[in-house]
């Protein structure tokens, strides 16, 4: 008699749930409430992920980068304080002694200049960097090309400028490719504009209000010599940064005679740190996501069986009369099972539902910005969430189902 | 039809209650019998016994031949729901169901389909009467109109014998004898009745009266001229 593609039972269960629209709607909104908030912090997430990770995007993750500061011990017959720089022989030196790094690039940079062009200004930082600093941070070109080595090497006029100058210099022009601006009286060309968002890694100012110059150009028209203002590293992938820069560190102390233990004279940073700090960050997040979504779908859970039981009560007089006519103990196990699963399979498919288009929505609204952010979820979180609903469902109905079978119909009759 | 021989109830409490003290009762094929006493001399459980909604302690209770004794709580769910119609002071019908599905319960439980089941709900209906409010809900119906579907639900599996319990408790005179008239219908038509009742003008509807006093029979009645029983002219029966 309780076969389970019955049709007769699934109406009866339907018929049930539909004449006691109450009871089922309070009890369902439970268990949709809980799915609903665990697809929608889950999706959410992710999609805070994938869109702090778009900002992160072109950035190496095992980067570094050394800045040259006063230093804080007397070494060698030199006073403390004194003021020291990194200069491009530096480049060499690193280059031909730590093995583990792929890369050294130097940048050279001034802060709190102006831009000008069509009699508008805009306050920026100007870089001088070489082609392969891309490697450290890409530039994201949005129009035009990069900065070129052979740029450098016949010291042209160029630059790549960052958005925000873009659009207030040349508000209104969508590619300002080969117009110019004036920089300390100074022409420059514009070959392209990058795209870079303000988020993310940023060493030595937002990228947005950055002009970028070729290096050895930089270097002539502000008199570097052989300063150089920031060294940026990357290492190969099986060499941590933070170690790798301990060897860098070293070298460049030996180098400039300063002392070993002096802390202050070379300023570290590395991306590797950050990035496994965003990353730990992130595992907590999820741990934490994971933690509320669980628990609100628990005390829905949690919600549903309180219900049933409450129902099974209210249902005693029901059921007593079902078993006179002839239900089994069986028949009834079943009808207060198949309604709990039915129920919490609707509730919770409902909840996926609406949560997946809710996720649609501000994957879409956030599109513009953050093409590669992923607010929904996967196919495989659905499908486990679908299963975790129905054995919610099964353990939901158990306790209810267990003490509505041991009703005897004789109690039933008493009730009245 | 119903063999009882030396019947024991004792319900297990703080103070243990022996409620049936040796039961002998025969009931043929075809017999209207009623069971009278006053509140507390066991005739609800001597009922709930024969209906097999509850279990005794010492001797026999044989059913159209079956041994009715330790039954599993599936046998005995089979049993009532193939062999026993049940009429319930109460009425006890699903108050979310409509007459039809009401009757048509106890074949559900049969696993007979869905059309098959209400058309035949709907021949039972039209049997007492009730075709045109056939798609009521319980709570839009009379109680005299209530105990007719639950007549028309007990009916409906073509058991061997009808139970019923105080079935006029809760009805009005007028209704009460209409409700009676069924039941002398189905009795014509060769059915077994057993009713429990305290008023002696329904008891003195049926063929037979058991008086039952302190859980024994005191006397067992032959009602000849049933319908000109002192309470019973012309409907005057309370």
């Amino acid at each position: 008699m309780a076969k389970l593609f019955d049709v007769d039972l699934w109406e009866e269960i339907f018929d049930s749930l539909r004449k006691n629209r109450t009871r089922t709607f309070l009890t369902a909104f439970g268990i949709f409430w809980g799915v609903f908030m665990l697809i929608l912090l889950m999706g959410g997430g992710r999609g805070l992920e994938t869109m702090l990770g778009e900002n992160f995007a072109g950035a190496a993750s095992n980067a570094g980068f050394m800045i040259a500061n006063t230093t804080s011990e007397p070494y060698k017959g030199f006073r403390s304080g004194r003021e020291w720089h990194l200069e491009l022989n530096d480049v060499e030196r690193i280059r031909n002694t730590v093995s583990e790094i792929s890369i050294v690039t130097p940048t050279i940079r001034r802060w709190g200049a102006r831009a000008l062009a069509n009699d508008k200004s805009c306050g920026i930082s100007l870089v001088g960097q070489y082609a392969d600093y891309s490697q450290v941070d890409n530039p994201k070109i949005r129009h035009g090309r990069a900065i070129t080595d052979a740029d450098g090497l016949q010291h042209r006029k160029v630059c790549v400028i960052g958005s925000r100058v873009a659009q207030e210099l040349f508000s209104g022009m969508d590619d300002p490719c080969g117009q110019y601006l004036r920089i300390d009286s100074i022409n420059y060309r514009i070959v392209g504009v990058s795209g870079k968002s303000s988020g993310g890694i940023n060493i030595g100012g937002n990228p947005q209000t950055t002009v970028y110059l070729p290096h050895e150009t930089m270097r002539q028209m502000y008199n570097r010599g052989n300063e150089v203002d920031i060294l940026a590293l990357v290492a190969r992938d099986e060499y941590p940064m933070s170690e790798v820069q301990y060897k860098v560190e070293a070298l460049l102390k030996r180098v400039h005679v300063i002392h070993p233990d002096d802390t202050q004279a070379l300023i570290k940073l590395n991306t590797e740190a950050v990035f496994s700090m965003i990353d730990s960050l992130f595992t907590g997040v999820s741990i934490l996501v994971w933690m509320i979504g669980l628990g609100t779908l628990l005390a829905g859970a949690i919600g549903v069986s309180n219900i049933m039981v409450v129902t099974v009560k209210e249902r005693t007089t029901e059921i007593g009369i079902r078993r006179a006519i002839g239900a089994t103990p069986r028949d009834i196990l079943t009808m207060v099972m198949s309604e709990s699963i039915v129920l919490t399979l609707i509730a919770g498919m409902s909840g996926i539902t609406l949560a997946v288009a809710i996720l649609q929505a501000i994957e879409n609204a956030t599109h513009a910005d953050y093409p590669t952010a992923q607010f929904q979820i996967s196919f495989g979180v659905a499908v486990g969430a679908s299963l975790l609903l129905a054995v919610l469902g099964v353990l939901a109905g158990l306790a209810p189902a267990l003490r509505a079978m041991n009703i005897k119909p004789v109690d039933a009759m008493r009730e009245e | 039809m119903i063999h009882l021989t030396n019947i024991h109830k004792t319900y297990q409490g703080a103070q243990p209650l022996h409620v049936l003290k040796g039961i002998d009762l025969h009931i043929g094929r075809g017999e209207f019998v009623a069971i009278m006493g006053a509140s507390g001399s066991g005739k609800s459980t001597l009922l709930n016994i024969l209906g097999i909604l509850d279990d005794y302690d010492e001797g026999e209770y044989r059913l159209d031949g079956t041994l009715i004794r330790n039954l599993s709580e599936t046998r005995a769910a089979d049993y009532r729901n193939r062999m026993i119609g049940f009429i319930f002071q109460s009425f006890n019908l699903i108050s979310f169901k409509d007459a039809m599905e009401n009757v048509a319960l106890p074949l559900f439980y049969q696993g007979v389909g869905r059309r098959k089941r209400n058309q035949l709900a709907m021949e039972y209906l039209e049997k007492v009467g009730l075709r045109e409010w056939a798609h009521h809900l319980p709570n839009e119906l009379s109680g005299g109109q209530k105990q007719r579907v639950a007549i028309a639900r007990a009916l409906i599996t073509q058991p061997r014998i009808i139970l019923a319990d105080e079935p006029t408790g809760a009805l009005d005179s007028k209704t009460s004898l209409e409700v009676m008239q069924l039941l002398r219908a189905l009795h014509e038509q060769g059915m077994t009745i057993v009713v429990v009742t305290h008023e002696s003008g329904v008891a003195y509807q049926a063929e037979k009266i058991v008086h039952i006093k302190d859980g024994q029979i005191e006397s067992i009645e032959e009602n000849d001229g049933s319908v000109d029983s002192p309470f019973g002219k012309n409907g005057l029966m309370k």
